[in-house]
Order: structure tokens, then C-alpha cells, then sequence
């Protein structure tokens, strides 16, 4: 986020995009709705009726997939109606031109054909976005997770700059990250191309300096591929080994029959997890590790927020921490990697993460600190952007229209997206374990309109084959007024009837993020 | 001087206009009890119990100091006889008003067991009040040394059902005494607007929904309600009964949920969760939890934990001992690092783990595997 959590309850406008707040961040969503309540303006734009539309000004349903063009249409009227924030544009950024070339066919109209939005909320949404002091976005894993993903998020980035709302309080771009430490991972160099602080592999200077820090030599500046690749070159025969920790890949991966084809592939197999798991059963070594309650050391949240995890009780007997487990296998291979505790390791990272540098255990006791923090006497950077942007001048990409990788036919005639609900978190290996969440949420369904379900002849609870290109699984239908005719929604949560082996796993070509909002399916009553 | 000030105590204290004279008050550290007032909510003034006195020029006057703004030159008195008087009345009055069974009403006359006898009878309860010493109205109670009713059978029972049919709380409308804390909670804090004010007069309750219970109700669980309720009627179902605020150990850490980094209270006992609160006032959740982070924490003491290495032989994994397994994967690591090359090599490190194991996986991946290929589910 370049902004914080407590930031949008002062927004004047909030924009919410591909996000289920209530469900998936529920606690941030408490601020969102907030701001609605004291009667700041609150639009929702999802192809689901989400409940946080209930507190909202107006709800603009798009096709799925179709966000570059909606988002194109507030910019083409906030153009044409001279709405844009002629002096932001002129000190911070550049490249504007291009985008009002780009933007200039985008018209409510033409926007309307493709999203189905209609013209006239996309000229409401425009002129009220435009004309508030500050207005926040927020936006999640339904912006992300397409082939055109990153354009979706530069969209937005546009959308943002050009009405000025970017480095203010109640302003920003906000993506709400979905897992407890997935900041953290990125910000730690858990990525193929990057060490700490997304400082690029590539660069000689920054493999200098960690050559140095770590006493090694040679370390790759060749990047490295993403897990998706790495799925893809085990599937052909060209990957031998994977580590994977506290991760189960083979409920929240895209195309899991495809996925598992390629684990199997694998000559050695590692998983190092708290659960036995769809994952660690195909594994040649399980490793058990301590989870969350157990252990001492850091998360970083959604708005950058470095914050302590403290252990509260013993683990199992048996178990250890994943770090200890790791240099253990590295002492083993020759490397001397030892530590008295986590803490020593949070001081290394300090050392060699420049926007973590001046973070410390106690100075984070209390209080948690947004990087950048350059050094001790730095409070931390709750608004990114103040005065200006990471590479200097915000760069206006003229981005257009790029239609799903998929699209519906007569034999896959509904559109299916998928996400998670309340009651359980990703692949449920820890939710599973709480006999309430169970209750609330015992089973995978497929969420359907009262007109595609009529049309199917099927009520609730009718238990359906649902297929796609990749997979076919079998749930209980649920009629639901947040779906819209032509598109369903299914958990991914339940490896018992995994909406992944349905999903499509192309991906974004600079994110390689799979497109897993928008695939083809067809609906069948089980026999 | 132009500077706002007023005088709580017979000492002199700045405040911003606008500040109640609670807020200065708790800016300062100088208690003012109170059963209803909730920080981030509009004032009700429901409670009466948060009086306090002002000397005005004509005399001395009663305010809830909740709902009234501080004036300059206001002089205040948060513990005048006068006010004790008043607070012992309504103390009095709450605690007659339903199924209050702790020690605090026992008359006299009447010996503590004798009293609890009677008074459960009357109640038509079997059980004592699920928050015995932990209920801000029974500590109240001791503090103004407030005697309920006369006598265990002086009354009429309060014959509420208990909504249990949830997995989660229990609503024992029998002993609330209408702050509307949860209602606020509920609809302002949270704002789910799963609950509210019902009926009128004698039958004023709390209402789920249009009177059906939570479970029929718009409610999801995030246990708000619970968390500021100050007397028993809202409680978790989960350890009830065990897990005594004096009993347990509280560890404030993140929780391991979604990535808004709401910061926790574990409440231990024995090595074990008890509960989870969320931490009042710390950012960035400002004591709010949701209720996969407040009930979702079952797996960590799950007996399904994994507890040894186990390695696949013959097609079937077996367990093994650390050395085994640790020097079985570094032998495999280092075969196909050399055999094939580095770049056929992978690790996945996680989003669920910590900063430290994270750092730890990608200079395990650079330094000694010497590949980049490491990633993690960021993207799912």
C-alpha cells in the first residue's frame, strides 16, 4: 500500500476493485466501511455483488476481465471534461500525452459494449474520483490475478496520478495483500530476481556487496524463474529439484493436474511444513516445522509495516524452526550459515536492507514501523510518493483493452472466478482445524444468479459436475444474489473439489501471475 | 492565558476543544469508571455510571462525563460524595436487573452460599456467571461496595433463553444490563449491523437481526462484541470456563492470517491458547480482530502436527531421524546441483513464514544452492 490501513478512514472517496474486503481483509474493510458510515463516497467495482456493496454509493459490475477499459473510460472523461490535475501532472510526471492518446477512444459508450458498464456511472464515477480532495483505491488479487494483470495495476497507477491523489494522506494506491508475510517474502528477496529490498540480482554491485556479507563467492546473476516456470520446466522433464516451505502448491496452483504431473516429474522433492498436506504427500523428505505461535521474529503487513511475531508456546517435540532447519541443511552442504536466534538474523537483514536499516526488535516493540526507514532516528514512511516517485517522475503508461486468455464457448458458456471466503484462508490447512470455521463453511460450493441456475433447471444445494479446458470437479450449487448472470464464483479453499484443477494457468507475461479470475466452464446436474 | 484548561480534582489539565471531559480524564491517567463508553464510537451516555460533578457558578451539577464536552474553566469532581452516592444507585440497580449471581448481592443476613443457593433458584440457573471476576460490573461493585438485591429470592426471575447455537458465542441476555457496548461494536467499530436495541421499556434487549438469533442474523463471528461486552452476557464458547485472566500468560504478537497485521493478545495457559483478544488501541487494528484471527487458532495445539522427518522409501514415507534427513537432503542437493546444474533447482519459500526464515531461504537458494530460482505464492 502506498498508503496505511487508518489512512482510509480520512479518504473522501474510496474506490474498491477486485477486492472481497469483507471477506478477505476483513478487518481493514472495518475502515472502508467506516468512511462510508461518516458519508464519504464508497464505489465498488467487481463483476460479484460483494458485500461491501452494501455500503456503497454505486456498484459498477464489469465482464470479467475487462478492467484496462473501464478504468481508460474515468481517465477519457476526466480528460475531456478537464478534470486532471494539471499541476501534479506538470511537476511529477511524464508521458501524459500518450496516455491521452490512448484514452481518447475510450469513450463511456465504447466502454460500456465491453465492460457492460453503463455510460453514465462511468461518467459519475470519473467526475466524482476527479473532484474529491483525496481518493484512495484499493485493489486486489481481482486486478491481479489476469493475463494482463500488471496493466491493470499501471491502469490504476495511471487513473491515480492523473487526478493528483498519489503521495497524500487519504489518497494512494492500495493492493491488500492476501497473506500474513507475503510483503515480507518479497521485501526479503523470497523472488528470482531480486536480494532484500528488491535490489536486482543482476546488478554488480548489489552481488559486491552480498558477496561480501555473506563470505561467498559467485553468487548467479541470472535471474531466476518464478514458480510458475519452475511448474512448466518440471512438467518437461527439465527441473530436478524443489524445496517448497509452508506452502501447498497443490491445492493453490492453477491447473492442478497439470501442477501435479510436474511435481511428480521431480527427482527430489522437499516439503517442509506444520500439516501434512496435498503437497507434502507427494514429497521425497518431509520436514516439520514450528508455525506462527512458536516462534520469535518479524511480519511485514500490507502497508509496509514491520511488526514482531513472538512466540507464546512450545511447539511439538520434534518440530524446529524453519530457519534452524535451513542452515542445518547448509552446514551440511558445506556452508557456514549459524545463528543464535532469530533476532541475530533480523540484525544481518537490517545490515543489508537499505529500507530496513533502521529498524530494530525495540524500537518495533510496541509500535510496528513503515519502510522505508533508512536509519535509527527515521520514524518510517507511512505515504510513499510524498514528493516524488521511486525512479523520479511517475511514468503515464498508455495501456489498451486486452481481452482474457480464455473466453466462453458453446461447451464452456460461463465464465467461472474464483477467491476465498470468510471462514477459511487459502488451502485451509490451518482453518480446517477449527471445528466453528467447518460449520460455517463445511464444503466447496458453486456461487450461481437465480437466472443461470433457473436456466439449469437446478436449485441450492444440486450437486453439479463442473468442467473446464484442464479439469472437472463436483459441488453443490449455491444461488446467490452476488452473482451475475454468465459468471460463477468458486472457492478455492477445498482440495475435495479444488477450483484449481478447473483454472487456467497463463500467465501475465512480466508478473507471471496466472489468470486465475477468468476461465471458460460448463455446468452440468452429477448424474 | 488564553489556553483551554479545566480543573478535574483540583488539578489544572490543557485539552483540545471538542475532547469530552472522559477523554481528558483517561489522557491523564485519572480513572473515571464506565460500563458503556467505547473509544471510536459516538457517546450514549447509556451507563450513567461515568458522572462526575461540576461546580458551576449557581452550584454543583451531575454530568455523564462521556457525552459532555469540557469547557474552559470547568471545574470537575470525578469521586465527590455526591457522585458516589449516584453511582452506588445505578450499580445497585444493574445489578438487580438480571441474573447477577456473584457474591456481590449477598445481603448481611445472609451467608455467601446460602444467598448463591437462593439466588440461583430464583434465577432458575444452574451455572455460576461465566465471567466471575473478570466483569468490570462486579469489580465495580467492590469498588463502591454495592449490594445487589436484598436477598437471593426478592425478585421475580429473569427467564431469558441462551442463544448458543452458534460455534462461536454465547448470548445469556440475562445478564446484560443494556450498555449497548456490543451495538456499537457491532455497527459502529466493526459495523457488520448485525445487532441492536429491541422492544422498549422492561423488554428492552439486545436484538439479533429482527430478533433471530446470530446465526440467522447478518453476524460474522468477529467476536467484537465479546470483547467489550463488561459483564457475562456475551462470552466465548471456546475454553469457557478455563483460562482465568490471572491464570494465563499474555503474549502480544501478529496474526498469522491475511495481511493486514492485526496485533494479537494470546492468552496461554498450560502451553496452550486459551483465547485471543485483539490489542486496544495498537495499530493498525485498533483492538479489532476478524474471526479466523480470533477463534482460528485450533491447528497450532492440532494433534495432526507434524512432529518428525519422514522420508519416502520404497514409495511410502516412513519416519526418520533429523541427521538422517538432514544429511539424506544436503547429499540430494548438492548430487543435483552438480550432476545437473544449479539451475534445475528450485525453492519455494513462503508468504505464511517470517521475515527472518525467509531471508534464511533466499541466502540458503543464492549462496549455497547458487541459483535464483526461488519464489513463493505471491502471486495466489
Amino acid at each position: 500500500m502506498t498508503n496505511t490501513i487508518a489512512d482510509l478512514e480520512t479518504s473522501d472517496l474510496i474506490l474498491v476493485t477486485g477486492s472481497n474486503t469483507t471477506e478477505n481483509h476483513p478487518v481493514l474493510s472495518t475502515f472502508i466501511k467506516r468512511a462510508a458510515l461518516k458519508g464519504k463516497k464508497l464505489y465498488v467495482v467487481d463483476p460479484r455483488r460483494v458485500k461491501l456493496v452494501d455500503l456503497a454509493a454505486k456498484w459498477l459490475r464489469p465482464n470479467p476481465g475487462t478492467d484496462i477499459a473501464w478504468i481508460n473510460g474515468l481517465m477519457h472523461v476526466i480528460i475531456k471534461e478537464d478534470l486532471h490535475a494539471k499541476a501534479f501532472i506538470e511537476a511529477r510526471t511524464e508521458n501524459f500525452e500518450a496516455l491521452k492518446e490512448v484514452v481518447a477512444s475510450y469513450t463511456p459508450e465504447h466502454v460500456e459494449k465491453i465492460t457492460g458498464i453503463a455510460a453514465e456511472d462511468i461518467i459519475e464515477v470519473a467526475r466524482e474520483f476527479a473532484k474529491a480532495p483525496a481518493a484512495a483505491i484499493c485493489y486486489c488479487m481481482g486486478i491481479t490475478q489476469h493475463t494482463c494483470g500488471t496493466d491493470n495495476v499501471k491502469s490504476l497507477a495511471n487513473l491515480s496520478m492523473l487526478c493528483g491523489h498519489l503521495g497524500k494522506p487519504g489518497g494512494g494506491v492500495n493492493p491488500l495483500r492476501g497473506q500474513n508475510n507475503v510483503q515480507g517474502a518479497c521485501d526479503m528477496g523470497g523472488l528470482p530476481n531480486v536480494f532484500t529490498a528488491y535490489q536486482a540480482v543482476s546488478s554488480d554491485e548489489a552481488r559486491q556487496s552480498y558477496e561480501k556479507a555473506w563470505k561467498v563467492t559467485g553468487l548467479p546473476a541470472k535471474p531466476g524463474i518464478p514458480v510458475t516456470e519452475m511448474i512448466e520446466k518440471a512438467y518437461a522433464g527439465e527441473f530436478k529439484s524443489m524445496y517448497v516451505i509452508g506452502e501447498n502448491p497443490m491445492v493453490s496452483d492453477p491447473d492442478l493436474n497439470h501442477a501435479e504431473k510436474a511435481l511428480a516429474n521431480l527427482e527430489f522433492l522437499v516439503v517442509q511444513d506444520i500439516f501434512q498436506t496435498e503437497t507434502t504427500a507427494m514429497a521425497d523428505v518431509v520436514l516439520p516445522s514450528l508455525c506462527w505461535a512458536e516462534k520469535d521474529g518479524t511480519f511485514s503487513n500490507t502497508e509496509r509495516r514491520v511488526q514482531r511475531v513472538r512466540k507464546a508456546v512450545n511447539g511439538p517435540e520434534g518440530a524446529r524452526p524453519d530457519w534452524d532447519i535451513i542452515c542445518d541443511i547448509a552446514r551440511r552442504m558445506g556452508y557456514d550459515m549459524q545463528y543464535e536466534n532469530s533476532h541475530e538474523i533480523f540484525k544481518e537483514i537490517c545490515a543489508v536492507t537499505p529500507s530496513y536499516r533502521g529498524i530494530t526488535w525495540e524500537r518495533i516493540d510496541k509500535k510496528g514501523i513503515h519502510w522505508p526507514c533508512p536509519d535509527e532516528s527515521h520514524p518510517g514512511t507511512p505515504i510513499l510518493h510524498t514528493t516524488q516517485f521511486t525512479r523520479g517522475k511517475g511514468l503515464f503508461h498508455a495501456i489498451e483493452h486486452q481481452p482474457p486468455a480464455e473466453q466462453v464457448s458453446d461447451d464452456y458458456p460461463f465464465v467461472l472466478t474464483t477467491g476465498r471466503v470468510l471462514y477459511h484462508y487459502h488451502t485451509r490447512t490451518m482453518t480446517m482445524r477449527t471445528e466453528g470455521l467447518n460449520q460455517m463453511s463445511p464444503e466447496c460450493f458453486v456461487e450461481i444468479s437465480k437466472t443461470d441456475a433457473k436456466k439449469l433447471g437446478l436449485d441450492t444445494g444440486a450437486l453439479v459436475n463442473v468442467s473446464s479446458r484442464r479439469g472437472k470437479i463436483s459441488a453443490k450449487l449455491q444461488v446467490s444474489h452476488k452473482a451475475v448472470e454468465g459468471t460463477i464464483f468458486i472457492p478455492f479453499h477445498f482440495a475435495q473439489a479444488a477450483a484449481n484443477k478447473l483454472t487456467n494457468a497463463k500467465l501475465d507475461p512480466t508478473a507471471k501471475i496466472p489468470e486465475l479470475k477468468v476461465c471458460a466452464i460448463n455446468i452440468e446436474p452429477a448424474a | 492565558m488564553d489556553q483551554n484548561s479545566i480543573t478535574i480534582n483540583g488539578h489544572t489539565y490543557d485539552f483540545e476543544p471538542g475532547q469530552t471531559i472522559l477523554q481528558i480524564a483517561q489522557n491523564n491517567n485519572i480513572d473515571i469508571p464506565n460500563l458503556c463508553h467505547l473509544k471510536g464510537t459516538r457517546a450514549t451516555g447509556a451507563c450513567r455510571i461515568c458522572i462526575v460533578e461540576l461546580e458551576e457558578s449557581w452550584g454543583k451539577k451531575l454530568v455523564s462525563s462521556c457525552s459532555t464536552p469540557a469547557k474552559k474553566d470547568m471545574v470537575v469532581h470525578t469521586e465527590s460524595p455526591e457522585v458516589v452516592s449516584y453511582r452506588k444507585i445505578y450499580l445497585g440497580l444493574m445489578l438487580d436487573s438480571g441474573n447477577h449471581n456473584c457474591d456481590i448481592g449477598s445481603a448481611a443476613d445472609e451467608s455467601w452460599t446460602d444467598f448463591q443457593i437462593a439466588a440461583m433458584e430464583n434465577d432458575k440457573k444452574e451455572e455460576l456467571c461465566p465471567v466471575w471476576g473478570d466483569c468490570e460490573l462486579q469489580t465495580l461493585a467492590y469498588r463502591y461496595q454495592v449490594k445487589g438485591r436484598v436477598s437471593g429470592r426478592h425478585r421475580k426471575p429473569l427467564e431469558l433463553p441462551v442463544e448458543d447455537d452458534n460455534p462461536f458465542l454465547i448470548r445469556d441476555m440475562s445478564r446484560c444490563i443494556l450498555c449497548g457496548r456490543c451495538v456499537a461494536a457491532c455497527n459502529e467499530v466493526q459495523v457488520n449491523q448485525a445487532i441492536d436495541f429491541g422492544f422498549r421499556g422492561n423488554n428492552g434487549k439486545i436484538i439479533a437481526g429482527t430478533g433471530t438469533t446470530l446465526m440467522h442474523s447478518s453476524c460474522v463471528f468477529c467476536g467484537e462484541c465479546v470483547q467489550v461486552c463488561p459483564v457475562g452476557a456475551l462470552v466465548d464458547k471456546k475454553n469457557l470456563g478455563k483460562g482465568r485472566p490471572w491464570e494465563t500468560e499474555k503474549i502480544r504478537t501478529t496474526c498469522p492470517y491475511c495481511g493486514v497485521g492485526c496485533q494479537q493478545l494470546l492468552h496461554i495457559q498450560d502451553n496452550t491458547i486459551m483465547k485471543i483478544t485483539g490489542v486496544e488501541d495498537a495499530e493498525p487494528n485498533l483492538g479489532r480482530l476478524c474471526v479466523k484471527g480470533r477463534y482460528g487458532f485450533d491447528f497450532v495445539s492440532s494433534q495432526d502436527r507434524l512432529t518428525t522427518p519422514l522420508i519416502k522409501k520404497e514409495g511410502k514415507q516412513v519416519p526418520a531421524s533429523w541427521d538422517e534427513a538432514l544429511d539424506f537432503v544436503a547429499k540430494k542437493f548438492a548430487e543435483i546441483r552438480d550432476r545437473h546444474g544449479a539451475d534445475t533447482m528450485g525453492v519455494l519459500t513462503s508468504a505464511r513464514t517470517t521475515n527472518e526464515d525467509n531471508y534464511i531461504a533466499q541466502k540458503f537458494t543464492r549462496a549455497v544452492l547458487k541459483t535464483n530460482n526461488i519464489d513463493h505464492c505471491a502471486r495466489l
